[in-house]
């Protein structure tokens, strides 16, 4: 026969698996609308109606970014790529400090009537998880080990606590 | 079989214990903590040495951090808001753990001082939660360009502050303790379904947050000249959340006591 204790504690673990499942099951139903973009190529898959507000995130694709300014306002024309497909960008306002080529970016907008075009009325700058103070990163940068306009840094391991002379010295 | 405490029992005599409680031997291990005296004793000459250790260790680490450890190569000296950010959410969402650790004590073994330990970790842990929301928001507005987006990560950790609001409220909600204190633990455990969704919503989601700097498996990807103030930091938040904790639990049972006593002259007067 079950103690009184055991009887609760049976109680509480079903009701935590039921729970948890039901927790589940509702985040895999609501999947989409968890997450807080879509890539490029999902935008390609969806074709979202021009007008209809999105948000599209990516990477600032090397190369793309062609600044001007219309009606005194600055202009910022870029593509945003995830690798497969790339969206080319419209934005008219004054970009996150963040903003560069090769750098994770939310744009929030709609895709305009012709030409595939996202006009963005908001850019967000997405930023990797890795830190490192100026010298470490100009020492990757001229060892060659990694360009920030090409993707997130190399693994940590290799600079995470070596010194930037360490780090330069150690070329390839 | 009386494995349950009286509900009254525990709290009332606060030296030796007052009535000798039938306990089952399985539960023996988990109930010698049970008894506020020995808790007393125990940690009351704790608390000061804590709050010492933790009031040294943060300055320490948030002097170290903001003033001699290198600004970010890209996000200059915003990114040093990491060193009261990140503490601030491991404790919060640990602060949670510990606090559906309680309930499950307090739900299944009737634990009385699980009780009052799920009582005092609400305000506490509500409080970094706070400090990490408020922290990451003016982090997000120079670094991201905004305050406050509702993606996976931001929306899940908003969610535990109301959960630890919503415990602080129905655990105090009832004229009868008890039921506040069941209804509380089983809101605790609830909530703890959450925990996950905070710490996998950076991957199972696109997210404007990014992914975990710090993983117990791989290397940091956070500059050793970052990592270690942002360490001591984690340390003197963990030990500050403990000291909070420990001193709220036992003024708790000192006022319980006091009331008690009160209430015990106050009857004895009229008799």
């Amino acid at each position: 026969m079950m103690t009184r204790k055991a009887r609760r504690l049976w109680i509480v673990v079903v009701c935590g698996i039921f729970a948890s499942t039901a927790t589940a099951l509702m985040l895999v139903a609501f999947r989409s609308s968890l997450s807080y973009f879509l890539s490029p190529q999902e935008v390609l898959v969806k074709h979202p109606r021009p007008g209809e507000m999105f948000r599209l995130g990516g990477v600032v694709q090397v190369g793309t970014v062609v600044m001007s300014h219309r009606d005194g306002k600055p202009f910022t024309r870029f593509r945003i790529t995830d690798g497969q497909a790339s969206i080319p960008v419209v934005f008219t306002g004054i970009l996150p400090d963040l903003f560069r080529q090769g750098q994770g970016v939310v744009t929030i907008g709609s895709m305009a009537r012709q030409g595939g075009v996202f006009r963005a009325d908001t850019v967000l700058a997405k930023h990797g998880a890795s830190y490192m103070p100026a010298d470490v990163e100009q020492a990757l940068r001229a060892s060659g080990k990694w360009n920030p306009k090409f993707g997130p840094a190399p693994n940590a391991a290799t600079w995470d606590n070596k010194t930037p002379q360490q780090i330069a010295a150690a070329k390839g | 079989m009386t494995q349950d405490y009286p509900n009254e029992a525990p709290l009332s005599g606060m030296g030796e214990p007052p009535l000798e409680i039938v306990r089952s031997k399985s539960g023996a291990w988990l109930h010698q903590f049970a008894n506020p005296g020995r808790f007393q004793r125990f940690v009351q000459p704790i608390i000061p040495w804590l709050s010492g250790v933790a009031l040294v260790l943060t300055v320490v680490g948030l002097v170290w951090g903001f003033y001699f450890a290198p600004p970010d190569w890209q996000q200059g000296v915003t990114a040093r808001i990491m060193d009261v950010h990140v503490p601030a959410a491991w404790v919060a969402m640990n602060g949670y753990a510990a606090l559906a650790i309680c309930s499950l004590l307090s739900i299944v073994w009737r634990h009385p001082l699980a009780d009052i330990a799920a009582r005092e970790i609400g305000p506490v842990g509500a409080g970094f939660t706070a400090l990490c929301l408020i922290t990451g928001s003016l982090w997000g507005r120079p670094d991201w360009g905004t305050y406050w987006v509702w993606d996976a990560r931001l929306t899940s950790v908003l969610i535990l502050l109301f959960l630890y609001l919503g415990h602080i409220a129905l655990l105090r909600a009832f004229d009868n303790p008890q039921h506040g204190y069941r209804a509380a633990a089983i809101l605790g455990l609830v909530g703890a379904i959450n925990l996950p969704i905070i710490v996998f919503s950076v991957y199972w989601w696109n997210s404007l947050h990014q992914g975990n700097s710090i993983s117990l498996t791989g290397p940091s990807k956070i500059y050793i000249t970052m990592l270690l103030p942002l360490l001591v930091c984690t340390v003197a938040f963990y030990l500050a959340f403990l000291a909070m904790v420990l001193a709220r639990i036992s003024s708790f049972i000192m006022e319980t006591k006091a009331r008690s006593l009160l209430l015990a002259a106050a009857e004895g007067g009229r008799s």
